[in-house]
């Protein structure tokens, strides 16, 4: 069976609900990349989800371009993990198992392995659906990027909802 | 989260995303990137299914380290257990839409979290 054509699904569907058209950006230039320097074993790593992960005692997303970010310790138990974001449609088995959309456990399930070096102290959400390409490029990357030098990854997990 | 990727890698951090819509992830063209025919909310794998989420993280996470140019998608092997029935409802457009408004309010999944934010801050 075919891949769904979300694009257009979530277009139409705004449409009818009265939003503006989200636009994605389209990338046609080669992607750049960063060489991995040593091994995953002996790699750091962090996740970042657009999921709308929050800790209990954090304060929630709002839905029109919440451009902030949460520090999820890479320790926190998976039931003190929230989730709070636009498309609320696509959150109610996350509700129930956190690591259907913020993949905490198996990440410290790698690392308890040595399948990874590490786990950063802290992992980060965001809510994604920002509608403004410059706001992503001037506010959500560049803050992100810092979160994760400062957590001294090597590699970061990046699960998009 | 494609646009993300890229910053990251342009200045050195290896990135992996771990992509459930397909046409998405293409249109972004991030660095590297896994694919799974999942619903969406579904990165980490199935509800309640730790051997899935465990082997779809190790696969992830054995592409970003063999992976060798830029612009890959890999399709890893995983199957949804429920068959394809999720696809018809993702794209039913007459499916009702009971979401929050979209404004600069807090959408607490649970009240109690809303208290309890609040008074972390003194709010």
């Amino acid at each position: 069976m075919n891949t769904v054509e979300y694009m257009r699904t979530i277009r139409e569907k705004y449409s009818k609900m009265g939003y503006a058209p989200y636009g994605w950006h389209e990338a046609t230039d080669t992607p750049p990349w960063a060489r991995l320097a040593k091994p995953l074993s002996e790699c750091r790593v962090g996740m970042m989800t657009t999921a709308g992960t929050y800790v209990a005692g954090q304060e929630a997303y709002f839905y029109k371009d919440d451009t902030s970010h949460r520090l999820i310790p890479s320790d926190t138990p998976v039931e003190n993990l929230r989730f709070s974001h636009l498309t609320e449609n696509y959150l109610p088995d996350a509700r129930r198992d956190p690591n259907c959309a913020f993949p905490i456990e198996p990440l410290r399930k790698l690392a308890d392995e040595g399948v990874i070096g590490g786990l950063a102290e802290n992992f980060f959400s965001c809510m994604g659906a920002v509608y403004s390409k410059r706001r992503v490029d001037e506010e959500v990357a560049p803050t992100i990027y810092e979160a994760f030098a400062a957590e001294g990854v090597d590699v970061a997990y990046l699960v998009p909802l | 989260m494609c646009l993300i990727a890229r910053y990251l890698e342009e200045r050195g951090i290896a990135t992996i995303v771990v992509g459930t819509a397909l046409d998405i992830v293409k249109f972004g063209a991030p660095p590297r990137a896994v694919f799974f025919d999942f619903p969406l909310g579904h990165g980490g794998g199935p509800l309640f299914a730790p051997e899935q989420q465990l082997a779809i993280a190790r696969e992830a996470m054995s592409v970003l380290e063999n992976l060798s140019e830029p612009g890959q998608i890999v399709n890893l092997n995983q199957t949804w257990p429920e068959g394809d029935a999720w696809k018809s409802a993702a794209t039913d457009e007459s499916a009702d839409d009971v979401r929050s408004p979209r404004d600069t309010t807090p959408r607490y999944q649970l009240e109690e979290d809303q208290r309890l934010a609040e008074a972390a801050t003194g709010g």
